[in-house]
Protein backbone atom coordinates (compact mmCIF):
# COMPACT_ATOMS: atom_id res chain seq x y z
CA UNK A 1 0.00 0.00 0.00
CA UNK A 2 1.36 3.49 -0.75
CA UNK A 3 0.17 6.82 0.06
CA UNK A 4 0.51 10.67 -0.23
CA UNK A 5 1.13 13.62 2.14
CA UNK A 6 -0.75 16.61 1.49
CA UNK A 7 -0.32 19.50 4.20
CA UNK A 8 0.96 23.48 4.04
CA UNK A 9 2.86 22.77 7.05
CA UNK A 10 6.59 21.00 6.56
CA UNK A 11 6.24 20.37 10.61
CA UNK A 12 3.13 18.33 9.94
CA UNK A 13 4.53 15.98 7.01
CA UNK A 14 7.44 15.29 8.84
CA UNK A 15 5.22 14.33 11.97
CA UNK A 16 3.11 12.09 9.35
CA UNK A 17 6.21 10.52 7.48
CA UNK A 18 7.82 9.53 11.14
CA UNK A 19 4.80 8.20 12.01
CA UNK A 20 4.67 6.22 8.98
CA UNK A 21 7.72 5.15 8.94
CA UNK A 22 7.88 3.47 12.38
CA UNK A 23 4.44 2.52 12.99
CA UNK A 24 3.33 0.74 9.08
CA UNK A 25 3.99 -0.70 6.33
CA UNK A 26 2.98 2.11 4.21
CA UNK A 27 5.37 3.19 1.98
CA UNK A 28 5.06 7.42 1.35
CA UNK A 29 5.76 8.11 -2.73
CA UNK A 30 5.40 11.33 -2.01
CA UNK A 31 4.68 14.40 -0.05
CA UNK A 32 3.10 18.05 -1.16
CA UNK A 33 2.72 21.50 0.00
CA UNK A 34 -0.11 22.17 -1.92
CA UNK A 35 -3.08 20.67 -3.61
CA UNK A 36 -2.37 21.55 -6.87
CA UNK A 37 1.24 20.03 -6.95
CA UNK A 38 -0.53 17.15 -5.39
CA UNK A 39 -3.46 17.15 -8.19
CA UNK A 40 -0.66 16.84 -11.13
CA UNK A 41 1.01 13.82 -9.29
CA UNK A 42 -2.33 11.91 -9.04
CA UNK A 43 -2.89 12.66 -12.95
CA UNK A 44 -0.18 10.34 -13.42
CA UNK A 45 0.30 7.99 -10.79
CA UNK A 46 -2.25 6.20 -8.83
CA UNK A 47 -1.87 5.71 -4.70
CA UNK A 48 -3.90 4.26 -2.27
CA UNK A 49 -4.15 6.48 0.59
CA UNK A 50 -3.65 10.35 1.24
CA UNK A 51 -3.58 12.30 4.47
CA UNK A 52 -5.07 15.77 3.56
CA UNK A 53 -5.19 18.80 5.49
CA UNK A 54 -7.70 20.69 5.49
CA UNK A 55 -7.01 24.20 5.99
CA UNK A 56 -4.49 25.29 3.30
CA UNK A 57 -3.92 28.43 1.10
CA UNK A 58 -6.32 28.78 -2.41
CA UNK A 59 -7.32 25.41 -2.11
CA UNK A 60 -8.79 23.61 0.84
CA UNK A 61 -8.77 19.55 1.80
CA UNK A 62 -12.71 19.82 0.46
CA UNK A 63 -11.84 21.65 -3.03
CA UNK A 64 -8.81 18.91 -3.48
CA UNK A 65 -11.48 16.02 -3.21
CA UNK A 66 -13.68 17.30 -5.24
CA UNK A 67 -11.74 18.00 -7.99
CA UNK A 68 -10.06 14.30 -8.04
CA UNK A 69 -11.88 11.77 -9.94
CA UNK A 70 -11.72 8.59 -7.94
CA UNK A 71 -10.60 9.79 -5.10
CA UNK A 72 -8.72 6.86 -3.19
CA UNK A 73 -9.38 6.35 0.80
CA UNK A 74 -8.78 9.90 2.12
CA UNK A 75 -7.39 10.07 6.17
CA UNK A 76 -8.33 14.17 6.78
CA UNK A 77 -5.57 15.57 9.24
CA UNK A 78 -6.76 18.92 10.73
CA UNK A 79 -6.42 21.41 12.95
CA UNK A 80 -10.51 22.00 13.16
CA UNK A 81 -12.58 19.82 14.69
CA UNK A 82 -15.80 21.63 13.12
CA UNK A 83 -15.75 19.82 9.43
CA UNK A 84 -16.49 16.05 11.52
CA UNK A 85 -19.69 15.55 9.96
CA UNK A 86 -18.77 17.36 6.64
CA UNK A 87 -15.74 14.98 6.31
CA UNK A 88 -17.69 12.10 7.05
CA UNK A 89 -19.99 12.87 3.72
CA UNK A 90 -17.49 11.79 1.43
CA UNK A 91 -17.46 7.65 0.83
CA UNK A 92 -13.70 7.96 0.01
CA UNK A 93 -13.17 9.72 3.22
CA UNK A 94 -11.83 6.84 6.22
CA UNK A 95 -11.26 8.69 9.18
CA UNK A 96 -10.03 12.51 10.93
CA UNK A 97 -7.52 12.99 12.55
CA UNK A 98 -6.83 16.03 14.73
CA UNK A 99 -3.52 18.00 15.30
CA UNK A 100 -1.29 17.41 16.94
CA UNK A 101 -1.77 13.29 16.42
CA UNK A 102 -1.03 10.95 18.44
CA UNK A 103 0.66 7.79 17.94
CA UNK A 104 -2.23 5.17 19.33
CA UNK A 105 -4.79 7.57 16.96
CA UNK A 106 -2.59 7.80 13.75
CA UNK A 107 -2.00 3.73 14.10
CA UNK A 108 -5.75 3.26 14.39
CA UNK A 109 -6.50 5.34 11.25
CA UNK A 110 -4.50 3.61 9.33
CA UNK A 111 -5.95 0.22 10.21
CA UNK A 112 -8.97 1.28 9.29
CA UNK A 113 -7.52 2.34 5.72
CA UNK A 114 -6.36 -0.95 5.40
CA UNK A 115 -9.08 -2.59 6.19
CA UNK A 116 -11.35 -0.52 4.16
CA UNK A 117 -8.77 -1.37 1.20
CA UNK A 118 -8.70 -5.00 1.83
CA UNK A 119 -12.32 -5.10 1.59
CA UNK A 120 -12.73 -2.78 -1.32
CA UNK A 121 -14.08 -5.87 -3.47
CA UNK A 122 -17.39 -6.54 -1.49
CA UNK A 123 -17.61 -2.75 -1.41
CA UNK A 124 -18.23 -2.81 -5.19
CA UNK A 125 -20.96 -4.78 -4.76
CA UNK A 126 -22.40 -2.32 -2.15
CA UNK A 127 -21.21 0.78 -3.54
CA UNK A 128 -22.48 2.58 -0.80
CA UNK A 129 -21.12 0.49 1.97
CA UNK A 130 -24.08 1.23 4.16
CA UNK A 131 -24.77 -1.79 5.57
CA UNK A 132 -20.96 -1.82 7.15
CA UNK A 133 -21.63 1.51 8.52
CA UNK A 134 -23.20 0.94 12.29
CA UNK A 135 -22.13 4.69 13.82
CA UNK A 136 -21.97 8.16 12.90
CA UNK A 137 -19.96 11.10 14.40
CA UNK A 138 -21.36 14.31 15.85
CA UNK A 139 -18.92 17.77 16.64
CA UNK A 140 -19.76 19.11 20.19
CA UNK A 141 -18.10 21.12 22.06
CA UNK A 142 -14.90 20.03 20.06
CA UNK A 143 -15.48 16.76 20.55
CA UNK A 144 -16.01 13.76 17.82
CA UNK A 145 -19.11 11.61 19.71
CA UNK A 146 -20.11 8.31 18.45
CA UNK A 147 -23.77 7.65 18.02
CA UNK A 148 -24.59 4.16 17.47
CA UNK A 149 -27.60 4.52 14.71
CA UNK A 150 -29.30 1.68 16.22
CA UNK A 151 -29.74 4.05 19.43
CA UNK A 152 -31.50 6.47 17.43
CA UNK A 153 -34.70 7.14 18.46
CA UNK A 154 -35.51 10.00 16.46
CA UNK A 155 -34.29 13.37 14.87
CA UNK A 156 -35.53 16.37 14.86
CA UNK A 157 -34.70 19.74 12.63
CA UNK A 158 -34.31 22.80 14.79
CA UNK A 159 -33.62 25.66 12.48
CA UNK A 160 -29.98 25.62 11.56
CA UNK A 161 -29.55 22.84 14.13
CA UNK A 162 -30.71 19.24 14.63
CA UNK A 163 -32.07 17.61 17.77
CA UNK A 164 -30.92 14.14 17.96
CA UNK A 165 -32.37 11.58 20.86
CA UNK A 166 -30.76 8.91 21.46
CA UNK A 167 -31.78 5.53 24.03
CA UNK A 168 -28.85 7.60 26.51
CA UNK A 169 -28.68 10.98 25.74
CA UNK A 170 -29.55 13.94 23.69
CA UNK A 171 -27.44 16.24 21.17
CA UNK A 172 -27.79 19.33 19.56
CA UNK A 173 -25.87 19.67 16.25
CA UNK A 174 -25.33 22.29 14.16
CA UNK A 175 -26.57 20.24 10.82
CA UNK A 176 -29.71 19.56 8.92
CA UNK A 177 -32.08 16.98 8.35
CA UNK A 178 -31.29 16.47 4.97
CA UNK A 179 -27.46 15.54 6.15
CA UNK A 180 -28.28 13.29 8.73
CA UNK A 181 -30.84 11.71 6.06
CA UNK A 182 -28.20 10.72 3.91
CA UNK A 183 -26.11 8.80 6.85
CA UNK A 184 -28.81 7.10 8.42
CA UNK A 185 -29.63 3.27 6.71
CA UNK A 186 -32.99 3.68 5.03
CA UNK A 187 -34.72 0.50 6.23
CA UNK A 188 -34.09 1.94 9.97
CA UNK A 189 -34.85 5.31 9.58
CA UNK A 190 -37.88 7.23 7.94
CA UNK A 191 -39.08 10.82 7.24
CA UNK A 192 -42.58 10.95 8.52
CA UNK A 193 -42.66 14.82 8.44
CA UNK A 194 -40.59 17.90 7.42
CA UNK A 195 -39.10 18.22 10.97
CA UNK A 196 -38.73 14.77 11.94
CA UNK A 197 -36.60 11.39 11.22
CA UNK A 198 -37.39 8.27 13.06
CA UNK A 199 -36.29 4.86 14.04
CA UNK A 200 -39.31 2.67 12.81
CA UNK A 201 -38.32 -0.08 14.87
CA UNK A 202 -38.56 2.14 18.01
CA UNK A 203 -41.98 3.04 17.51
CA UNK A 204 -44.48 2.38 20.26
CA UNK A 205 -47.83 2.92 18.72
CA UNK A 206 -49.12 4.95 15.70
CA UNK A 207 -52.50 6.76 16.45
CA UNK A 208 -54.08 8.71 13.41
CA UNK A 209 -51.46 11.19 12.54
CA UNK A 210 -48.47 10.45 14.65
CA UNK A 211 -46.11 7.66 16.57
CA UNK A 212 -45.03 7.31 19.81
CA UNK A 213 -41.56 6.71 19.79
CA UNK A 214 -40.22 6.37 24.03
CA UNK A 215 -42.27 9.62 25.70
CA UNK A 216 -42.06 11.88 22.49
CA UNK A 217 -45.31 12.19 20.21
CA UNK A 218 -43.92 12.71 16.47
CA UNK A 219 -46.28 14.11 13.68
CA UNK A 220 -46.67 11.88 11.06
CA UNK A 221 -47.55 14.14 7.55
CA UNK A 222 -50.00 13.04 5.18
CA UNK A 223 -47.58 12.47 2.36
CA UNK A 224 -45.56 10.49 4.70
CA UNK A 225 -48.03 8.42 6.26
CA UNK A 226 -48.41 5.94 3.29
CA UNK A 227 -44.95 4.38 3.50
CA UNK A 228 -45.06 3.89 7.15
CA UNK A 229 -47.48 1.97 7.19
CA UNK A 230 -45.94 -0.14 4.14
CA UNK A 231 -43.02 -0.70 6.71
CA UNK A 232 -44.97 -1.94 9.31
CA UNK A 233 -45.68 -5.92 9.79
CA UNK A 234 -48.97 -5.61 10.07
CA UNK A 235 -51.43 -8.79 11.65
CA UNK B 1 -0.02 31.17 31.94
CA UNK B 2 1.80 28.00 30.93
CA UNK B 3 5.02 27.04 30.03
CA UNK B 4 5.99 25.89 26.35
CA UNK B 5 7.84 22.42 26.73
CA UNK B 6 9.13 19.45 24.54
CA UNK B 7 6.78 16.82 25.76
CA UNK B 8 5.12 16.05 22.96
CA UNK B 9 8.33 16.41 20.59
CA UNK B 10 10.26 13.99 22.82
CA UNK B 11 7.40 11.57 22.90
CA UNK B 12 7.10 11.72 19.36
CA UNK B 13 10.95 11.28 18.91
CA UNK B 14 11.78 8.54 21.57
CA UNK B 15 15.27 7.44 21.32
CA UNK B 16 15.42 9.07 17.89
CA UNK B 17 17.72 11.93 18.46
CA UNK B 18 18.05 12.87 14.67
CA UNK B 19 14.23 13.07 14.58
CA UNK B 20 13.91 15.31 17.12
CA UNK B 21 16.66 17.68 15.86
CA UNK B 22 14.86 17.88 12.58
CA UNK B 23 11.40 18.91 14.14
CA UNK B 24 13.15 21.74 16.11
CA UNK B 25 14.68 22.88 13.10
CA UNK B 26 11.05 22.92 11.32
CA UNK B 27 9.86 24.85 14.38
CA UNK B 28 12.75 27.25 14.26
CA UNK B 29 11.75 28.13 10.83
CA UNK B 30 8.28 28.01 10.37
CA UNK B 31 7.24 29.52 13.59
CA UNK B 32 8.90 32.76 13.14
CA UNK B 33 7.65 33.09 9.64
CA UNK B 34 3.95 32.21 10.89
CA UNK B 35 3.69 34.80 13.45
CA UNK B 36 5.47 37.26 10.79
CA UNK B 37 1.67 36.39 8.71
CA UNK B 38 -0.77 37.08 11.67
CA UNK B 39 1.17 39.82 12.39
CA UNK B 40 0.71 41.40 8.94
CA UNK B 41 -2.39 40.25 8.83
CA UNK B 42 -3.98 41.66 12.09
CA UNK B 43 -1.86 45.18 11.14
CA UNK B 44 -3.94 45.40 8.14
CA UNK B 45 -7.01 44.46 10.06
CA UNK B 46 -7.75 41.53 7.70
CA UNK B 47 -9.50 39.18 10.41
CA UNK B 48 -10.40 36.62 7.89
CA UNK B 49 -6.75 36.08 7.28
CA UNK B 50 -5.83 36.60 10.61
CA UNK B 51 -7.78 33.71 11.61
CA UNK B 52 -6.25 31.28 9.15
CA UNK B 53 -2.41 32.33 10.12
CA UNK B 54 -4.19 31.89 13.91
CA UNK B 55 -5.13 28.16 13.13
CA UNK B 56 -2.16 27.13 11.71
CA UNK B 57 0.15 28.41 14.85
CA UNK B 58 -2.35 26.59 16.73
CA UNK B 59 -1.05 23.31 15.40
CA UNK B 60 2.40 24.29 17.02
CA UNK B 61 0.89 25.78 19.91
CA UNK B 62 -0.35 21.76 20.71
CA UNK B 63 3.42 20.51 19.92
CA UNK B 64 5.23 22.62 22.10
CA UNK B 65 2.67 21.14 24.97
CA UNK B 66 0.48 24.43 25.68
CA UNK B 67 -3.05 22.42 26.16
CA UNK B 68 -5.30 25.36 27.81
CA UNK B 69 -3.64 27.84 25.44
CA UNK B 70 -4.46 25.10 22.73
CA UNK B 71 -8.18 26.49 23.53
CA UNK B 72 -7.65 30.49 23.89
CA UNK B 73 -5.92 30.31 20.33
CA UNK B 74 -8.90 28.37 19.16
CA UNK B 75 -11.34 30.87 20.76
CA UNK B 76 -9.33 33.23 19.18
CA UNK B 77 -9.68 31.89 15.58
CA UNK B 78 -13.29 32.29 16.13
CA UNK B 79 -13.45 35.79 17.40
CA UNK B 80 -11.53 37.13 14.40
CA UNK B 81 -13.29 35.05 11.77
CA UNK B 82 -16.19 37.03 13.56
CA UNK B 83 -14.45 40.03 13.16
CA UNK B 84 -13.66 40.37 16.69
CA UNK B 85 -9.94 40.94 18.17
CA UNK B 86 -11.19 39.43 21.60
CA UNK B 87 -8.34 37.25 23.50
CA UNK B 88 -5.68 39.30 20.99
CA UNK B 89 -3.65 40.37 24.17
CA UNK B 90 -4.15 36.25 25.28
CA UNK B 91 -3.23 35.02 22.10
CA UNK B 92 0.00 37.20 21.52
CA UNK B 93 0.94 36.45 25.02
CA UNK B 94 1.49 33.00 23.98
CA UNK B 95 3.02 33.66 20.63
CA UNK B 96 5.62 35.55 22.70
CA UNK B 97 6.68 32.69 25.11
CA UNK B 98 6.46 30.14 22.33
CA UNK B 99 9.06 32.58 20.21
CA UNK B 100 11.19 32.99 23.39
CA UNK B 101 11.21 29.02 24.47
CA UNK B 102 12.15 28.51 20.49
CA UNK B 103 14.87 30.35 20.22
CA UNK B 104 16.47 28.97 23.22
CA UNK B 105 16.10 25.10 21.45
Amino acid sequence: MNCIIIDDEEMARAIMIQFIANYTDIEVVADFSNAIEAIKFLNQNEVDLIFLDIHMPNFTGFDFIQTIKNPPHIILVTSDRNFAIEAFEYECIVDYLVKPITKDRFIKAVQKAIFMKTNASSKEVNPKGEDNVNEFYINIDRRLIKIEMASVNIVEAKGDYIHIKTDGKNYIVHSTLKKIEDKLPKDLFLKVHRSFIINTKKIIDIEDNSVLIAKDVIPVSRANRPELMKRLNLL
Amino acid sequence: METPNLNYINELSGDNEEFKIKIIDILKRELPVEVQVYQEEIEKANYTQAAKAVHKLKHKVSILGLEKSYYIASDYEDNLNGNSVALKNDFEAILKAMQEFVIQL
